[in-house]
């Protein structure tokens, strides 16, 4: 972005209002997550930084809003802060068992979406796969439709797949669907859901990694007699690893972010964390969601950066820049 | 295996030992079917890859898309439960007045519906055309008990005066089959009038053609946005020094990944009256305490909070591309008298129109369904159609009205999703 040596004055004043452009643009961009963070220390409850925030005075600031991120739903929240006490937040906090049930959906759809994700990468990055731009179509949709239509689709489907808990299939499904015997208001539900959305992901970043792939490291093996499976996992997995992790990653994070499917179609056993904070910002809207907010802003840094240095590491392994 | 290598014949053939009209394996089969066999076992070995994530994807997604389409023209509350009179309609043309017999037939129906506790869903459906009947469903059912006595017409009018009205009788008859395009009608603010043309609904019912082209004309608005503000940051990142531009694009991808809903919470917090925004600007003395700018509940809160979630979709592409120009190009212009603006506007720009189209499309596409940030900051002047299909879903229930709207949603975004496909290919999609 050097400015040309031939440059006239002009040039020069636009170059110096184009970066000057730029660095606004910048912050529009970083400035709304940045501002979050102070905020959520903020002693009173207001969504602005009060005089005190801003002359720098400790009494001005407080972690009062992630103590009540504990505090909320609590049986006794107000007893001495013993074994018991975190026994109780531990089972009754409303922040904490949404962060359980995030976890738990988006890892075993993650899990879900990953598996049977990366499987048809393979299949797909084939030449000779038939109806490949179809099935590329289909498979990608989940990300394109919009969020309601799926929701909606998935309500009237899972209100409907029921299986008669009398029968021998009842009674062996009965633990994953609800009392009624449906889909709809169950864990499983909402991780078949979300895997379906993450699935676009996981195929967008591992056909990626599979097209700088070359197809003769697997001949290779396979001419000095390694099986087909012996060759997946030594040969084709190592180098489409990175690929894999970053798909999963972003099939995670769409599970943990994820607001509508949960609104359709989860009960009130399946709360999620997205699900707890559109609660909190359409009803009894505190600076306790901006806590929340800061702490998944670090979740979100955190993120990014291991899925920066895996893609880092991932052109490094196929050579597509030199190390 | 090794026979059915497709080299193996090739080098057979090349010998020149068999006339090339006979081309063999090694072990003596026609080449062009050992050819066949070995690339219809590849292919189904390519097939067999993608098949378990095929169906799941075909249950958990395409089958409940399809529920939903089947719902949009099919609604059964009526036709279901008043099987009596539904005949009556299906045996007189549209336009009829009601007579005896179909006055009998409806207090038959009313009658049994409510012995079988279905009066419910029978008001329910005919009150999402005229509002209110639902309770005259539910009075009628009750005082049904006993069963009418003829005369039928005497005794319904009677019980409310309601049954005579002839639109009630039109909005039956529209209900009596289970099959309708009655919610498609009214997805384009169309209804039947008495001799079953199709005509403009009632002024004060014309909402959702408004709500179809206030999501198109904000949703361009929006992809306009993003590209004013895209365009220049991608540009920058791609003439930096690698080193440079992958630092500033953490800046780009850190909300890229930051949750939607702490995205819309921050704006949020920008945005409103006593927020910060407005706060900076009082301060600064630019509007005084009185004069505090509405930014939320209302359109400019959806597209300065839309245009922020969806710029990273604009600049991502618009990069990918920009860094595969090669400037020499601008340089060779300026060396033969071009101005810069000349250079750019005749030399650069045209190069970059594959990643803008791209990210044009893709943050479109995108935008037209978008729910969430329009159901927190729209307020009622900033509500997109999504917002209608999950009001029509979660408060008057009147699901097939949300499915009738939603099927037309999605032709729109699957054009779209073809066109994009066509231009671009999904293959193109890149992320981060």
């Amino acid at each position: 972005m050097a400015l040309p040596t031939y440059a006239s004055p002009l040039e020069k004043v636009w170059h110096w209002t184009y970066i000057g452009i730029c660095v606004a643009i910048f912050v529009f961009l970083i400035a709304p997550i940045i501002v979050v963070i102070p905020l959520s220390f903020n002693a009173e409850p207001y969504f602005t930084f009060t005089d005190k925030m801003l002359s720098f005075d400790p009494d001005g600031y407080s972690m009062r809003w992630y103590d009540s991120l504990l505090t909320f739903g609590m049986v006794r929240s107000e007893a001495p802060r013993d074994a018991s006490w975190w026994a109780d937040a531990w089972a009754n906090a409303k922040w904490i068992s949404a962060a359980k049930n995030s976890l738990i959906i988006g890892f075993f759809s993650t899990i879900v979406a990953t598996v049977l994700g990366t499987l048809a990468a393979l299949g797909l990055s084939r030449p000779e796969m038939p109806f490949r731009r179809l099935i590329m179509a289909v498979l990608i949709s989940p990300m394109i439709v919009p969020i309601i239509i799926t929701a909606t689709g998935m309500f009237f489907f899972y209100s409907s797949t029921c299986v008669d808990s009398t029968t021998t299939l009842g009674r062996m499904l009965a633990p994953v669907l609800s009392n009624s015997g449906c889909l709809a208001n169950t864990y499983l539900g909402v991780v078949l859901a979300h895997a379906t959305l993450g699935i676009p992901f996981v195929i967008i970043t591992v056909t990626a990694t599979l097209i700088g792939f070359d197809q003769s490291l697997n001949r290779a093996a396979a001419s000095l007699g390694a099986n087909p499976r012996t060759t997946f996992f030594k040969v084709t997995m190592p180098l489409i690893l990175p690929g894999v992790i970053s798909g999963a990653l972003f099939a995670f994070v769409t599970s943990f972010d994820e607001v509508v499917a949960v609104l359709f179609i989860a009960g009130p056993d399946q709360q999620t964390i997205p699900r707890q904070m559109w609660n909190g910002i359409r009803e009894q809207i505190s600076p306790a969601i901006l806590a929340v907010a800061t702490l998944l802003v670090i979740f979100s840094i955190a993120l990014l950066t291991t899925v920066e240095l895996l893609r880092r590491r991932g052109e490094r392994l196929r050579g597509l820049t030199p190390a | 295996m090794a026979a059915l290598d497709p080299h193996a014949a090739v080098v057979t053939g090349a010998t020149g030992a068999v006339p090339v009209a006979a081309l063999t394996t090694a072990d003596g089969r026609p080449l062009a079917r050992a050819l066949a066999i070995s690339s219809r076992r590849a292919r189904r070995r390519a097939f067999l890859l993608v098949l378990p994530l095929l169906a799941f994807v075909l249950i958990t997604f395409v089958v409940p898309i399809g529920q939903m389409l089947h719902r949009s023209m099919y609604n059964d509350g009526f036709a279901a439960n008043m099987p009596q009179v539904s005949q009556w309609f299906a045996d007189t043309p549209p336009g009829t007045e009601p007579d005896e017999a179909a006055f009998a037939a409806l207090a038959a129906d009313l009658t049994a519906a409510a012995e079988a506790k279905t009066i419910g869903i029978v008001g329910t459906r005919i009150n999402y055309d005229v509002p209110g009947t639902r309770s005259l469903f539910t009075a009628t059912g009750r005082k049904a008990r006993g069963g009418f006595e003829p005369p039928y017409k005497a005794a319904l009018l009677d019980a409310d005066e309601k049954w005579g009205d002839l639109r009630l009788w039109r909005v039956m008859r529209n209900a009596s089959t289970a099959y309708t395009s009655n919610f498609y009608l009214a997805a384009v603010d169309r209804t039947r009038d008495d001799e079953g043309r199709i005509v403009m609904a009632p002024a004060q019912q014309q909402v959702y053609v408004m709500l179809f082209q206030r999501t198109l004309v904000l949703s361009l608005l929006i992809t306009l946005t993003t590209f004013l503000l895209g365009f220049p940051i991608a540009h920058l990142l791609a003439t930096l020094p690698m080193r440079r531009s992958n630092l500033l694009m953490i800046l780009v991808l850190l909300p890229f990944w930051t949750s939607l809903l702490v995205r819309t919470t921050a704006w949020m917090v920008l945005l409103q009256q006593q927020g910060v925004i407005n706060d900076l600007l009082v301060w600064m003395g630019a509007i005084d305490e009185q004069g505090r700018l509405s930014m939320m509940y209302n359109q400019i809160g959806t597209v300065i909070a839309m245009t922020h979630i969806l710029l990273p979709f604009m600049i991502l592409p618009l990069y990918s591309v920009m860094r595969t120009i090669n400037p020499s190009y601008v340089r060779a212009a300026r060396s033969l008298g071009a101005t810069s603006w000349t250079a750019f506007r005749r030399v650069y720009f045209p190069q970059t129109l594959p990643g803008l189209g791209a990210g044009a499309l893709l943050v479109f596409i995108l935008a037209v369904g978008y729910y969430i940030t329009p159901a927190l900051v729209g307020g009622s002047s900033g509500q997109l159609i999504s917002n209608m299909i999950a009001m029509h879903m979660t408060e008057t229930l009147n699901w097939s009205m949300a499915a009738a709207l939603a099927a037309l949603l999605l032709g729109g975004v699957l054009v779209l999703y073809w066109v994009y496909d066509r231009l671009v290919g999904i293959d193109n999609l890149k992320l981060g």
